[in-house]
């Protein structure tokens, strides 16, 4: 684990002590977290991945306070996930978009926003932002099903992007969309990652994917879900496509599927 | 221009099986008039015709078929003279006037309009404490659904006897037992629709820590929309039944359904079917109606 504290600039932004999560189901109970440590420094762009049951998913529902922990310690921000919610330390970036069809872009984006009582003038500001962050600017007016699955998949970061938050969640965002659309929007990812200098969880199934946008690759296995391989990965911050043909992403992705087979292995 | 063709076709038949219908209906009654009129029917003994079928009397009468069309009270009017008596009391009768069919459908109406508006009010008042609330669920829905299985027709006299004891009347009645009948399809329409969002739609406000108030106005009611009206359109023709069966036992002076009573009770059945009609032609009409405001809402709302 990296160094917590000392140096300012890596700061803990989420910390797991011995996190367990075990769900109660008629099949009797469902080990979905077993033990993980993990801490996420500030401006890190940490990946989960690993087959599906693994708790990569329910793991980042523990930080948004959706899933409460049976067992351990989880902070977020210093406070528990509850209070950092209230903060709005977070957005949220689910599967699908979630876009409301009876709203505008502008006024989907414009959700959180009235929830959290910004004011009109703040608003459109914020809107007008957001929308140019993601690419988006002259398409606030258009309803969601006007535009296309990535378009929507974007709109639906910008949403999440509206407010504040210093850590953006995402939940296998790019996971609907076919492949050309999908590296074109972790191209623009990384691009607002970059001017943004946000903390981001993302949980994917692709292992290209995991490589080509992170810092730090979490590998995690099912029955019971756990960390296996932390990978931090040597790529330059600065990373075209085309790094996904260098030796040290082959290198990093190679490391990745052993870790996801030694977790296959155990069982 | 296909489905033109189609739709008069199912039309031309369903006259065409009536005016069929007619012949052995009436047949009765148009040969006892045509012996009082001297013209040669067999058999001849009136006692031997009663026990004979209405088509067998056809095949050896057939010089009466057109008849039967024609008569005055027939058992079964035909199209055409239930067209001209719908035309007559509606078009060229003053409105005012009490044999006119636009008044006894405007009673009718204002008092189906109120129950409608009661019963929708009610309805999503219901449904919306049915989602929020798992003590309502259990306790309310069971009732709804019972209210419904007792037949309108057996309940509605007490409901007026019981509201006419402390003193209501008038439209007012009428306008409760529509509203008994149009709350129901609401209640069942808006709980399914306030329930449509899917978990990650209610993920999403939870991370933004909206309040139960917040969900339900931002996502839970416009969610519902499709729903409420769909549900709008079964209970406005169900209004209009409950105003109508509100009508009968009270006997009732005016109101579409005080025509269908009085035509019963004079053997008007001429009347009675284009009291029917009226009451159909007023259902199509506000079902339309009510078609017309989903399309636009919906259509406002980006969703159609």
């Amino acid at each position: 684990m990296n160094g917590t504290g000392q140096q300012p600039e890596l700061s803990s932004v989420v910390s797991a002590k011995g996190l367990d999560l075990t769900f109660q189901t008629n099949d009797g109970p469902v080990h979905a977290l077993k033990d993980v440590n993990l801490e996420i420094n500030k401006g890190d762009f940490v990946s989960f991945i690993g087959p599906s049951g693994c708790g990569k998913t329910t793991f980042l529902r523990c930080i948004a306070a959706l899933e409460t922990p049976t067992g351990g310690s989880l902070t977020v921000n210093g406070m528990t996930p509850d209070e950092a919610r209230r903060k709005r330390a977070y957005g949220y970036v689910f599967q699908a978009a979630g876009l409301y069809p009876w709203r505008t872009i502008a006024k989907n984006i414009k959700l959180p926003l009235e929830i959290m009582g910004y004011s009109r003038q703040e608003q459109d500001e914020r809107v007008r932002k957001v929308l140019e962050l993601v690419d988006l600017a002259g398409f606030g007016g258009k309803f969601p099903w006007q535009l296309s699955g990535g378009m929507q998949q974007r709109a639906s970061i910008a949403r999440a992007l509206a407010f504040d938050a210093d850590i953006l969640l995402m939940d296998e965002p790019f996971g609907a969309l076919d492949e050309i659309v999908r590296d074109h929007l972790n191209e623009q990812l990384l691009a607002l990652w970059a001017r943004t200098g946000k903390t981001i969880g993302f949980v994917t199934h692709s292992i290209p994917e995991a490589v080509y946008l992170s810092t730090r690759i979490v590998v995690m296995s099912p029955r019971p879900g756990r960390i296996t391989d932390v990978i931090e990965s040597p790529l330059p911050k600065e990373r075209p496509l085309d790094i996904r043909d260098s030796a040290e992403f082959i290198e990093v992705a190679h490391r990745v599927r052993e870790g996801l087979r030694a977790g296959h292995a155990d069982e | 221009m296909k489905q033109i063709m189609a739709v008069l076709t199912v039309v031309a038949t369903l006259i065409g099986l009536w005016y069929l219908a007619c012949i052995p209906m009436n047949m009765q009654g148009v040969l006892v008039e045509a012996e009082r009129a001297g013209a040669e029917v067999a058999p001849p003994d009136a006692a031997a015709r009663r026990e004979m079928g209405g088509v067998s009397l056809a095949l050896r009468n057939g010089f009466a078929v057109p008849a039967t069309w024609a008569q005055e009270r027939p058992r079964l009017p035909a199209p055409h003279q239930v067209a001209v008596e719908l035309w007559d009391t509606t078009v060229l009768k003053k409105i005012t006037s009490k044999r006119s069919l636009v008044y006894h459908g405007w009673v009718t109406l204002s008092a189906t309009l109120l129950g409608f508006g009661i019963g929708t009010v009610l309805g999503v008042l219901l449904a919306v404490g049915i989602v929020h609330s798992r003590v309502m669920d259990m306790s309310v829905m069971p009732w709804a659904i019972v209210s419904q299985t007792i037949p309108i027709i057996a309940l509605a006299p007490m409901i007026i006897v019981v509201l006419y004891s402390v003193g209501v009347q008038g439209i007012i009645p009428k306008a409760v037992i529509s509203a008994y009948l149009s709350f129901f399809p609401v209640v069942v329409g808006m709980v399914k629709g306030l329930r449509s969002p899917d978990a990650m739609q209610l993920d999403l406000l939870r991370t933004y820590s909206a309040s139960k108030g917040e969900t339900f106005w931002k996502l839970r009611l416009p969610a519902s929309m499709p729903y409420l009206f769909a549900s709008l359109k079964i209970g406005i023709a169900a209004s209009l039944v409950g105003a109508i069966v509100g009508e009968l036992p009270t006997g009732a002076v005016s109101g579409l359904g005080a025509r269908l009573l009085a035509g019963s009770y004079y053997g008007q059945t001429v009347q009675i079917w284009s009291a029917l009609f009226g009451a159909a032609i007023l259902a199509a009409c506000l079902v339309g109606l009510l078609g017309l405001i989903e399309k636009t809402v919906l259509k406002r709302m980006g969703m159609a």
